[in-house]
């Protein structure tokens, strides 16, 4: 058996010869092809004797078909001779489904196909705020009435969140924060001895972990770490219709999905940024008391004589906003997912990155809020 | 008996299992060329685990399974490509790549095999969207934007897209309507006839079974129980066999074949 195939052609005056031999098969197609396009049909009758094919599928019979349907297309006339019934029955049905088919999306000139993404996506931007805003707004009325007690607030599944955002947090937090104090008393340290004024790195790292950079990093942290759970958890339930099955059954999935998550997460939002502001001072008075001879005893009173208390609210206030806010976005992104399992992909990235956003946005605006109102 | 050249696939004391638990165990199976062979089963008597096994996703215990005439588990990287070439697969729901539309899924198998210019796969994938029963607008959607009727249908044209002379179908008809169902029933006989395919078809669907295969091989207690044409299996006495057959459904499905037949 040769593993070859050919299209050749016998042309006398008054009639054109076309040899296929071979195997007319996918691995082959390439050559086939192109011999078949070295045919032009003119005004002579052209027959395609198979006779020599040794096999044959529907590659082979696509390319005899295009040929034949080529010459009746310019006035000319094909026919197929020396076909068994299979070869026949193969080349008959590959060309009853010759149907003018689209194969990709129509594609327009490159700069309406700008304008059309910029439209786009200006147009899906302003829904998602839309979108959201119902959202938000949907949650506050649920979260209300769980207050005054027209609804009941699940419990189990808060403690459960608790353990998931908070406990399980306490060592990546209490770790990172840790060391961001130990960064800030080093850094500090190097910078202030340039004046000789090494002893207000304590101010530094009390003030700064107190009011910004220990609830900050912690909810940022916690945002990578919850939010995109919260997405995804939430999105997997809704790709599996179970909020669709919790709607049916007279659950309402903010009840029973958001609402828990948005409680847990401000309460341990609240803790966490206490305890990371902690670990802070604990990481740069280690620092202090090694590298430059400060005693802790010494360290504790000047933080306690620098660190307004005021700080420690704003601190805290801050807390749970934040939280609130992150759980929210983590469980709209959960909430939008649809179609496919990328698209919970793409909404747990967009949890992280919009949630982390709105922290750092909503931050700016409470310093100069604070600031304003005269908290120096 | 079949000789060994017309034997496409075969199984020989096949064991598979996972950790503690044993889902075949000394299991054989012939399929002879251009046949469609309808395999049938209890849930979790390993239907599918025993396809995954033939085309290599799952790696056997113990025993021998020859492909077209060569050890699947003996092969080197490039016999086992060549080897995939010549088979297609329908997975349950399609197994589309999400992330490509019709038309780039079904010419994926192409572009990995063979340098085809980009119009002539345009073409070809053209036809088995139509041969496949894909509406003709089909091409540039994605496989959310189907419904599991037809992204079964372009997991098949996808299947055939290097006209494969082996076919393995999961399930193909579950899930769809019984007119589409019939449908594709026809269809996969259509293919089989012109294309000369060889079918190992894993369903539930009886009327599939009495609408198409050849022979049914049953699956029971870790291995295959019996294989035949329905008519010699209905007289197979085997508790579970019988149920099958001539349960209510089994009649039912069954009831046609004979007003037909008379």
């Amino acid at each position: 058996m040769t593993d070859t195939a050919s299209l050749v052609e016998d042309s006398s005056a008054e009639g054109r010869t076309l040899r296929a031999s071979g195997r007319l098969t996918i691995v082959h197609l390439g050559e086939i092809d192109a011999a078949r396009a070295a045919i032009t049909p003119d005004a002579r009758p052209l027959t395609i004797d198979v006779s020599g094919v040794e096999r044959i599928d529907t590659t082979g019979a696509w390319v005899i078909h295009k040929l034949v349907r080529d010459f009746d297309a310019a006035g000319s006339k094909a026919v197929i001779a020396g076909a068994t019934p299979d070869v026949q029955r193969l080349i008959d049905e590959v060309s009853a489904n010759d149907k003018p088919c689209t194969m990709r999306p129509e594609r327009g000139s490159a700069t309406m196909r700008r304008l059309e993404t910029i439209g786009a996506a200006t147009v899906h931007n302003a829904e998602n705020v839309g979108t959201f805003l119902a959202f938000l707004g949907q949650t506050l009325v649920v979260l209300f009435e769980t207050v005054i007690g027209r609804r009941p607030l699940r419990w189990n599944a808060v403690v459960h969140q608790c353990e998931q955002i908070g406990v399980n947090a306490l060592g990546i937090v209490g770790l990172l924060l840790f060391l961001v104090g130990m960064v800030v008393a080093q850094q500090g340290a190097v910078q202030l001895r340039e004046f000789g004024a090494e002893v207000f790195v304590v101010n530094l790292i009390g003030r700064s972990t107190a009011r910004e950079l220990g609830i900050l990093l912690t909810a940022i942290m916690v945002a990578g770490r919850s939010s995109s759970a919260f997405a995804a958890q939430i999105g997997s339930m809704k790709l599996n219709q179970e909020v669709d099955a919790m709607q049916i059954i007279g659950m309402s999935p903010i009840e029973v999905l958001v609402i828990p998550r948005v409680l847990a997460m401000a309460l341990m939002l609240l803790l966490l940024g206490f305890f990371g502001s902690l670990m802070a001072i604990i990481g740069g008075g280690l620092y202090c008391w090694m590298a430059l001879d400060l005693p802790p005893v010494a360290y504790v009173q000047r933080i306690r004589e620098v660190v307004p208390l005021s700080d420690l609210i704003i601190g805290t206030v801050k807390a749970p906003v934040f939280g609130m806010i992150i759980a929210m976005m983590g469980c709209f992104q959960g909430m939008q997912v649809t179609g496919n399992a990328e698209s919970v992909g793409a909404r747990t990235t967009r949890a992280v990155v919009e949630s982390i956003f709105v922290v750092i946005v909503l931050d700016a605006f409470f310093a100069v809020f604070f600031s304003a109102l005269g908290f120096k | 008996m079949a000789t060994d050249d017309d034997i496409v696939i075969k199984v020989r004391g096949l064991e598979n299992g996972f950790g503690d638990q044993t889902v075949h165990k000394g299991l054989d199976l012939d399929v002879r060329r251009g046949e469609i062979i309808g395999v049938v089963g209890g849930s979790g008597t390993g239907k599918s685990v025993l396809m995954r096994a033939i085309i290599g996703l799952q790696h056997p215990r113990a025993g021998s399974i020859e492909v077209f005439g060569q050890e699947v588990s003996q092969l080197g990287p490039e016999d086992a490509k060549d080897l995939r070439r010549r088979w297609g697969v329908l997975f349950q729901d399609g197994a589309l790549f999400s992330s490509l539309t019709v038309a780039e899924n079904i010419e994926v198998p192409m572009r990995e095999f063979l340098a085809l210019p980009q119009a002539l796969m345009d073409e070809i994938a053209g036809y088995k969207v139509s041969m496949t029963g894909l509406p003709a607008e089909a091409g540039p959607k994605y496989p959310s934007e189907l419904s599991g009727g037809m992204r079964k249908r372009a997991g098949l044209a996808r299947a055939l897209a290097l006209d494969p002379q082996l076919l393995f179908l999961d399930e193909p008809t579950a899930g769809l309507d019984p007119i589409s169902a019939a449908a594709f029933d026809e269809l996969i006989k259509v293919l089989k006839q012109t294309l000369g395919l060889t079918v190992f078809l894993i369903t539930h669907d009886l009327d599939t079974l009495h609408a198409i295969c050849d022979r049914v091989a049953v699956l029971a207690d870790g291995k295959v129980l019996a294989t035949g044409t329905i008519t010699e299996l209905k007289r197979f006495d085997h508790p579970w066999i019988t149920e099958y057959f001539s349960g209510p459904r089994g009649r039912a499905a069954l009831g046609e074949e004979t007003k037909k037949a008379a």
